[in-house]
């Protein structure tokens, strides 16, 4: 019975209003363009068939575009967009959240409404049509009166499908920083919090479910003349609609903005900012599970006020410097880079999220290896795990360089699985992260890098341009910096990575305010 | 001077690629009169009844239809004031019986209630029962309950003139010919004038006054049943001996007094 009384479905449910409504309005306004698109498109081609295989070859290829990597590629896209309108124009526009989620998803909606429109209107016996001329109809009428009822199960099928896949894959437009069902499921899997993914899992279901029944009952409605049943449907939809309209149309959108990646450190670290700021009378809301690359775009772009990021990412993603300096060293360069983009570095939290390649205690004792350079001896017989982007990264063309390191696999891992993995042996060496708390848990070393091959990856605190001269913002903050050391650090993701009620971000960044805050 | 035709056509051509459909034909109708056009299959029939109201248009020659080129009017208030029976019958399935027949007085911009009363006058006409009917969709019909919903609709906004393509092929012969004497009593009554076109000589000699032979896209022979007999032509001779052979046998097989 523990299970369904965990405190954490309550939570769960608290986040519902927020998270469904947003889901709701991205699916509906990314079907609604999608339709508003893909149905004169099919009427239009009906009868051309090169432009018709022309549209439908397009959408295939759309289709074939996993949807996370579509919705991560209108994020750029959009940018380029909204800095040619500022240049042109002198207007912008928020590349982030809403809009690209929306076209992304009404792209991804094109395909099935597309065929199934031009099969349904293709499918019409041309005696019919035929008929309606005969009996002195226009094209106009025969289209209406004729064409679009007799296609219309087939058109109500592809629109059905449609909608179930918009509402499913706008899941995955969490990390460009539209809220979504999604928001549980990200931050399930990151937090272990499996109440959070499931619930998630099933709102969106239930949502898909239900939408496409109610597009059902439109269709029998307007297939058997059935004003009630179709009446019935619309009313349904429009329901849905206002009842996420209601409770979002009240809430200012006025404060601050909290970024957060995702993974457990930041989406307890982005709680911590955000209690900090409502402790100062400030309004303050947190969004997580943004991708890495979307975050300091966001922040640059003012979409988010503020977040936590690490010297050594943006040190090689955004200055794109290969060379390695000394711990505070890097920070007052990287400090004055940003600046150019008037971009506040305010300073570092203290402690540490450096890659570390890490193995089960025992087992370097064994073998007696101490650092990287005693692991490179070894490495040929063994395999190695790092997370999606490990080995993309600067970081792992550096090791390998310095080192001569050659495994004789490499996977890639959900981080929190890896160090179960490297602790059950299933793995030999993992790429983990210094201030991960499952280190301790799990018993296992990181391995020093006497070569300084790894640049530092000091956990600092960025305010976006507008932020500049915010000085009660700078004041809210200033107790942080400098006072979360890797130890306590570790604890809390340690903590966060539990499975229980006491392990949900909100929890946590109150146990670590409550260790730091007296500091 | 006779009343000017209500149909008529003046070399007449109408060509698919490199098949002539329609090769010159010249043919009046004459206002009130009922023309049936026999010929074998793909020899012009279905193509020449569409030049006329411009379901297809013709390549040359001139059409006329009461005196005026149909060239010169817009082709869908042509076919709005031409009934029209499709050979497959041609009923929209998605439309109950009594919105297929008003489909062209809706069309028009006729009242709701004025389609409805029509609707009524023709259900009745066409000898369906209003009851069972009229409210149903086509499918749960039998075929010649279809055909008639067919002529009803073609009837519906009050035409002069009515073409129809086999509009009685796949029925059985009672009904069939049922059908065709309501038909026939309808024309008269009505004043319409008719252009059928059926593969049965037998049906085309009873019911119409004048009969039209195609073949190969050419008109063969035009006339009434008896002129026809007259003719030099070996096809129309053939066409004709049809029926009487068949009346014939049927004398020889069955008892003089029969059942009747
Ligand atoms: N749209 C078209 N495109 C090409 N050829 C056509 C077209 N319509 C008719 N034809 C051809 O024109 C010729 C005359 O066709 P039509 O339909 O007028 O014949 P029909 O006498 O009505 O035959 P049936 O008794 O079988 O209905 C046929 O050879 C047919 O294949
Ligand atoms: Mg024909």
């Amino acid at each position: 019975m523990s299970f369904l009384n965990d405190p954490r479905w309550g939570e769960a449910l608290s986040h519902l209003p927020d998270y469904l409504g947003n889901h709701v309005r991205v699916s509906l306004a990314a079907l609604a363009l999608g339709l508003i698109v893909s149905l004169p498109l099919a009427i239009l081609t009906r009868n051309r068939p090169a432009p018709r295989a022309i549209l439908l070859a397009l959408a295939s290829i759309v289709q074939t575009v996993p949807g996370l990597a579509l919705l991560a590629l209108f994020y750029p896209l959009l940018l380029l967009a909204a800095s040619v309108t500022l240049k042109w124009f002198g207007v912008s526009f928020s590349a982030f959240g809403f809009l690209p989620a929306m076209l992304a998803l009404a792209l991804y909606s094109m395909l099935p409404v597309l065929r199934n429109g031009i099969t349904g209107l293709n499918g019409i016996d041309p005696a019919l049509i035929e008929a309606a001329k005969g009996v002195g109809m226009t094209e106009r009428q025969s289209l209406v009166m004729v064409e679009l009822p007799l296609a219309l199960p087939v058109m109500m099928a592809g629109i059905r499908t449609a909608a179930v896949w918009v509402i499913g894959t706008a899941t995955l437009s969490t990390p460009i920083g539209q809220t979504s069902l999604g928001n549980y499921i990200f931050a399930g899997l990151q937090t272990q919090n499996w109440v959070f993914v499931l619930f998630g899992c099933f709102a969106s279901a239930l949502l898909a479910l239900a939408v496409d029944q109610l597009l059902g009952l439109i269709e029998s409605g307007l297939r058997n003349r059935s004003r009630l049943r179709a009446g019935l449907g619309a009313i349904g939809i429009a329901a849905l609609v206002a009842a996420t309209l209601v409770p979002t149309m009240g809430r200012s959108s006025s404060g601050y903005v909290v970024g957060a990646k995702t993974f457990a450190e930041q989406y307890v670290l982005s709680a911590l900012l955000r209690d900090r700021l409502q402790a100062a009378g400030l309004s303050a809301t947190a969004r997580s599970g943004l991708g890495s690359s979307v975050i300091f775009e966001a922040l640059k772009a003012g979409d988010i006020d503020l977040y936590v990021d690490y010297s050594g990412t943006l040190w090689a993603n955004q200055l794109h410097r290969t060379d390695i300096k000394p711990r505070a060293e890097l920070v007052a360069d990287l400090k004055m880079a940003l600046a150019k983009d008037d971009i506040t570095l305010l300073g570092e939290l203290g402690f540490e999220n450096a890659y570390a390649l890490v193995l089960p205690k025992k087992r370097a004792d064994a073998l007696g290896i101490r650092t990287i350079a005693d692991l490179a001896a070894h490495a040929s017989t063994m395999s190695i795990a790092g997370d999606y982007e490990f080995f993309s990264r600067p970081e792992w063309a550096a090791l390998q360089k310095a080192y001569g390191l050659q495994f004789s696999a490499q996977r890639q891992m959900q981080p929190d699985f890896m160090y179960a993995a490297v602790a059950s042996g299933e793995v030999d060496v993992i790429a983990g992260y210094t201030s991960d708390g499952l280190i301790a848990k799990y018993e296992l070393v990181a391995l020093d890098d006497p070569k300084q091959a790894i640049p530092p990856y000091d956990a600092i605190l960025l305010l976006a341009p507008k932020r500049t001269g915010d000085e009660r913002l700078k004041a809210a903050l200033s107790p942080l910096l400098g006072k979360i050391d890797i130890a306590t650090m570790r604890e809390a993701n340690l903590r966060a990575s539990g499975n229980d009620a006491n392990s949900s971000p909100d929890v946590v960044a109150k146990w670590l305010w409550g260790k730091v805050g007296g500091r | 001077m006779p009343s000017k035709p209500a149909i008529s056509y003046r070399n007449v051509t109408k060509s698919f690629g490199a098949l002539r459909a329609v090769d010159d034909v010249s043919l009046d109708i004459a206002d009130g009169e009922f023309l049936a056009i026999v010929g074998g299959s793909g020899s012009g029939k279905t193509t020449l009844l569409r030049v006329a109201n411009r379901l297809i248009e013709a390549d040359g020659g001139t059409i006329t239809v009461e005196g005026e080129d149909v060239q010169n009017i817009d082709p869908v208030a042509l076919r709005r004031r031409i009934g029209y029976v499709f050979q497959s019958g041609g009923l929209f399935p998605h439309l109950s019986v009594a919105d297929n027949i008003g489909i062209t007085p809706k069309l028009l911009g006729a009242p709701a209630t004025e389609i409805a009363a029509r609707v009524d006058e023709l259900i009745e006409l066409v000898q369906l029962d209003r009851a069972a009917h009229r409210d149903r969709l086509p499918e749960a019909l039998s075929g010649g309950q279809r055909q008639r919903v067919g002529v009803a609709r073609a009837l519906a906004a009050k035409p002069r003139i009515v073409l129809m393509d086999e509009p009685f092929g796949a029925l059985d012969p009672l009904t069939r010919d049922a059908l065709g004497d309501d038909y026939r009593s309808l024309h008269r009554r009505l004043g319409l004038t008719t252009v059928m076109i059926t593969h049965d000589m037998t049906e085309a000699i009873l019911l119409a006054d004048r009969i039209a032979v195609m073949r190969g896209g050419k008109l063969l022979a035009q006339g009434t049943p008896s002129e026809l007999s007259t003719s030099s032509d070996a096809y129309v001779l053939e066409l004709l001996r049809t029926p009487r052979r068949q009346v014939e046998r049927l004398n020889a097989l069955l008892p003089q007094s029969g059942a009747a």
